[in-house]
């Protein structure tokens, strides 16, 4: 073991290959449910309406302050109790969605509360519902007020969902993990998939900014 | 800066006795400030109005109180013969009959020049988007800014933003418009086509509610001039009259300090 062999690596190439693929797919889709979440969750909160408020503050209370790990386990362990049997990628993505929603929805009722009270104001002048107005006047302008906020929750997002090995979901951690128990070669192994999840990160920071590049790159 | 006679065209007629908008005893609190004190106003179709006095009088707040961005305390509001509740449907069809200009323009600035004018003919009248371009275009062109339409916001400049601001309000075809000093927040030498602008409109038989400090405006323009202080309109005058005139201590003290600065 003193010795240093990538050939194993080498070997098992289309393994973590596959990982990288997979832990791409499952912070897409823990990114996507995520931003849907925070955007929902905001306009929640924005009604002023106790009702809907509350549950809000409660949600966002309780996955904040809370392990994210232990969210993993809750669902992964609780569900099937409550009768939902989910495969552990899926209960991945749930909780990678539910954890980045509390802090989407925080980032982004910061942006929202940054609108200017005159572009609100002119909506409603103009006879748009608040629903409109939310959604047609403030949006925008508050996702591109946090963008780069967001883009940092959503790497770090895509870091965390190597926390899912733990149940075992399918992405790049837990075929390591396998190779690793297989092989015994764990500097290698390990040393490999840092590299590999630095190129996660940059695939996924590329993709964010040509998305704000595209959406929220009006001239200011 | 522009002549100062008064326009006297056959359009600009007033109807006596089409009433668009009345306001009778309206209050308006903030917290434990009294911001409108019981204030009546009449406006006739086709009129004219401009308000003055000096900053904190109530100016703003009155206006709002119309297309109810200001909840009042009591009085009641009447705009083009519906009375104002305090529910969405009521509030709707009012701010369906009332255009706005701010004076920070409040353009949406994630959207085009033509955007801004046609979003709320498809959101609120549900317009197809050409149809809604259509007319944006016509208001466009009305303030000389067609040429713009697919431009950002940000790309223009403070004057061509409040000439869209104005396009925008006028696609709703509104009954009356109100401008809450749509000319502070210029550089000078963008003041004149603002103004230019709105006299057009008000050729064109608009009725208008103008909180301004341009007197030459008020001249050319008003049918009658009201002056506020304290939550109060303390004085109504033709411009002329109040202009040359005036008979409260409160507006001599106001006109001077405008004089004084222009
Ligand atoms: N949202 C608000 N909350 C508390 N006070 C307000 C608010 N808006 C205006 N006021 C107060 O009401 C008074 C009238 O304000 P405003 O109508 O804006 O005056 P003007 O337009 O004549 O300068 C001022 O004293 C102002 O401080
Ligand atoms: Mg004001």
């Amino acid at each position: 073991m003193n010795q240093l062999d990538f050939g194993i690596v080498i070997e098992r190439w289309d393994e973590l290959l596959h990982g990288v693929a997979l832990t791409l797919a499952l912070s897409t889709a823990g990114i996507v449910c995520s931003l849907i979440i925070g955007v929902i969750g905001v306009a929640m909160h924005r009604t002023k309406n106790p009702l809907l408020q509350a549950p809000v503050i409660a949600f966002v209370e309780l996955i904040r302050n809370t392990p994210f790990l232990i969210q993993l386990f809750f669902l992964f362990f609780a569900l099937p109790l409550l009768g939902v049997r989910l495969n552990p990628t899926i209960t991945a993505i749930i909780a990678l969605a539910i954890n980045g929603g509390a802090y989407s929805i925080e980032i982004i009722r910061g942006g929202v509360e940054s609108i200017p009270r005159g572009q609100i104001e002119a909506g409603a002048a103009l006879g748009l519902s608040s629903t409109q107005i939310f959604r047609d006047i403030v949006l925008i302008p508050a996702l591109r007020a946090i963008y780069p906020a967001l883009s940092s929750q959503f790497i770090l997002l895509t870091l965390t969902s190597s926390v899912c090995s733990s149940i075992s979901a399918s992405e790049l951690t837990h075929f390591a993990q396998r190779i690793e128990s297989e092989t015994f070669r764990s500097f290698e192994v390990y040393f490999t998939i840092t590299g590999l999840y630095l190129l996660i990160s940059w695939l996924i920071m590329t993709a964010l900014s040509s998305i704000g590049r595209r959406h929220f790159s009006y001239p200011n | 800066m522009q002549n100062t006679s008064p326009l006297n065209t056959a359009s600009m007629s007033v109807s006596e006795n089409e009433t668009l908008i009345e306001l009778k005893n309206i209050n308006k609190w903030f917290g434990g400030f009294h911001a409108l004190k019981d204030i009546s106003l009449t406006v006739n179709k086709g009129e004219r109005i401009v308000l003055c006095g000096p900053s904190g009088s109530g100016k703003s707040t009155l206006i709002r109180c119309i297309n109810h961005l200001e909840a009042i305390k009591d009085g009641t509001i009447t705009v083009a013969g519906k009375e104002m509740a305090n529910d969405a449907k009521s509030i709707d069809s009012i701010r369906r009959e009332v255009g706005m200009v701010f004076q920070s323009f409040n353009l949406f600035p994630h959207l085009k020049i033509i955007d801004n004018c046609s979003l709320a003919l498809r959101r609120v009248k549900g317009m197809q988007r050409d149809e809604a371009e259509v007319i944006a275009r016509k208001y466009l062109d009305r303030v000389h800014i067609l040429e713009q339409a697919d431009k950002y916001p940000a790309q223009l400049s403070g004057g061509q933003q409040q000439r869209v601001a104005i396009a925008r309000a006028l696609c709703m075809e509104p009954k009356v418009m109100l401008f809450d000093e749509p000319t502070s927040a210029l550089d000078p030498e963008m003041v004149k086509e603002v103004l230019d602008t709105m006299i057009g409109l008000a050729q064109d038989g608009m009725t208008m509610i103008c909180v301004t400090h341009e007197m030459g405006f008020a001249r050319k323009v008003a049918n009658r001039v009201l002056f506020m202080a304290d939550g109060q309109v303390l004085e109504e005058a033709a411009p002329d009259e109040f202009f040359s005139a005036p008979k409260h201590e409160r507006a001599k003290a106001f006109l001077g300090e405008i004089l004084a600065h222009n």
